[in-house]
């Protein structure tokens, strides 16, 4: 029952507000930086309402059940991933073992999600951007699970989420050591991909593939997608916050210190998308496969060593 | 006002169609996203996909090779949604209205909600007949 609580009020609602809050951030962000005035704190809602109450249209040709059913796939791991971030946060001692894993499994799931959209939806620029997804999940994949190994490593050979962030709270965060700062660098160009903001936004180049997979969508699939890149928008960072930066807690003071880390990591995210241009399919592959996985390496190494 | 509507206008995200224009008034419409102007203060964003838009905005005499798309990306757009014709040509087709290659104006092929008069218009002129269109829409909410 304390589950279903958990899913429905942390996993799915508070997730989702922040997600919206933070999509705001970065598109208020985004404007400040083009020196605009930007959108009202609103605009998210705004735009998930308006899309809910159009018409929505499946294309001639295209699969109809993949391609109703791949946004809901997106959102329901996102929902999941976030519930168990969620609990751990609140109760580290009552999580199980190799959540960490599960919680990497189900990080897949969104991209998974938008590439069986893209290819279902019979258009063939959606197939392109399908393709460079995929690419792009193969690229990415590898110095993320590196990455994570450097907090596994340090907390002593653990799998439990809820163990890694007892260990920061008695000796001090992750991200103070050698090997969490080289970590941290890799996971947060990771995390870049996964959320396919701008070096990274090969699959859905607005300007070259008009969206890619998300071309054909329209209203609630459309509006589904939109609320999971929103909450991804949450629940990555807040995964960064648990391996690295020792969570969030709501002992004290601690809570102000954990929304503050959040802001910063996503206005850092937000940044690092406005001050760069856009990579091709290949440097993307060639820079995760050579400088971020030898980084990553350096790391684990460095974690191993015991630094 | 039903709350659909409402974040409608709140929110147009605008699609542009060009049928056979100078170029003049595609870039005055990009012209309304320049810090200048910021259109994203009333959350008006440029879709990239028809299936994205609420708004249609359409520059230029419709010629004869664009009449069938201008009928196609109609009926791609979903319901409820609103066409503005922007510039002197897709009003009445300007300049080329003894033409052989524009034999009817935009209004004759789809439904046109605003125009928007001008070779080109000002961006204060394209924004001022968004404002119209928003005042129309809030007066008669049955309209589409």
């Amino acid at each position: 029952m304390i589950y279903l609580i958990y899913l429905i009020i942390f996993g799915f609602f508070l997730t989702a507000l922040i997600g919206l809050f933070a999509s705001w951030v970065d598109r208020k962000v985004t404007a400040r930086v083009q020196y605009r005035v930007g959108p009202p704190v609103l605009q998210p809602l705004i735009d998930l309402v308006k899309l809910l109450g159009k018409e929505t249209m499946v294309p001639k040709g295209a699969s109809k059940f993949s391609f109703l059913a791949a946004p809901l796939l997106g959102l329901g791991s996102v929902i999941l991933v976030s519930t168990i971030l969620w609990f751990n946060c609140l109760n580290p001692q009552r999580t199980f073992i190799g959540d960490i894993i599960v919680v990497v499994y189900l990080l897949v799931l969104p991209s998974l999600s938008i590439i069986i959209g893209g290819f279902a939806s019979a258009n063939p620029l959606a197939s392109i951007g399908s393709s460079r997804e995929m690419k792009l999940v193969l690229s990415y994949e590898l110095p993320f699970l590196l990455a994570i190994l450097v907090p596994v490593i340090q907390g002593g050979f653990t799998l439990r989420l809820g163990e890694i962030i007892t260990y920061q709270v008695q000796n001090g965060i992750i991200l103070g050591s050698w090997s969490g700062f080289l970590a941290f660098l890799v996971i947060l160009m990771c995390v870049q991909a996964k959320l396919a903001l701008v070096p990274f936004d090969i699959p859905e180049a607005e300007t070259e593939i008009v969206g890619g997979p998300l071309i054909e969508y329209s209203g609630t699939p459309l509006a589904v997608y939109k609320l999971m890149k929103n909450m991804l928008l949450f629940v990555l960072p807040f995964f960064i916050m648990i391996l690295f930066m020792g969570g969030f807690r709501l002992s004290g003071a601690h809570w102000i210190n954990g929304i503050l880390k959040y802001l910063g990591l996503v206005a850092l995210i937000t940044v690092i998308r406005n001050t760069n241009p856009r990579v091709r399919i290949d440097q993307a592959m060639r820079f995760f496969w050579g400088p971020m996985t030898i980084l990553a390496m350096m790391a684990v190494f460095l974690a191993l060593k015991g630094l | 006002m039903s709350i659909t509507l409402k974040a409608l206008l709140k929110s147009p995200w605008v699609f542009h169609l060009s049928t056979g224009s100078c170029n003049n008034c595609d870039i005055e419409i990009l012209d309304c996203l320049t810090p200048r102007f910021d259109v994203e203060r009333f959350g008006m964003l440029l879709a990239g996909s028809i299936r994205h838009a609420d708004v249609l905005l359409v520059t230029g005499s419709a010629n004869r090779k664009c009449i069938p798309r201008i009928k196609q990306v109609y009926q791609q757009m979903p319901k409820p949604c609103v066409v503005v014709a922007i510039g002197e040509c897709s009003l009445s087709r300007g300049m080329f209205i003894h033409s052989y290659n524009c034999p009817l104006p935009v209004d004759k092929i789809i439904p046109v909600d605003v125009y928007i008069p001008g070779c080109p218009p000002k961006p204060e002129a394209i924004i001022a007949g968004v404002v119209k269109l928003i005042e129309k829409l809030s007066a008669k909410p049955e309209k589409k």
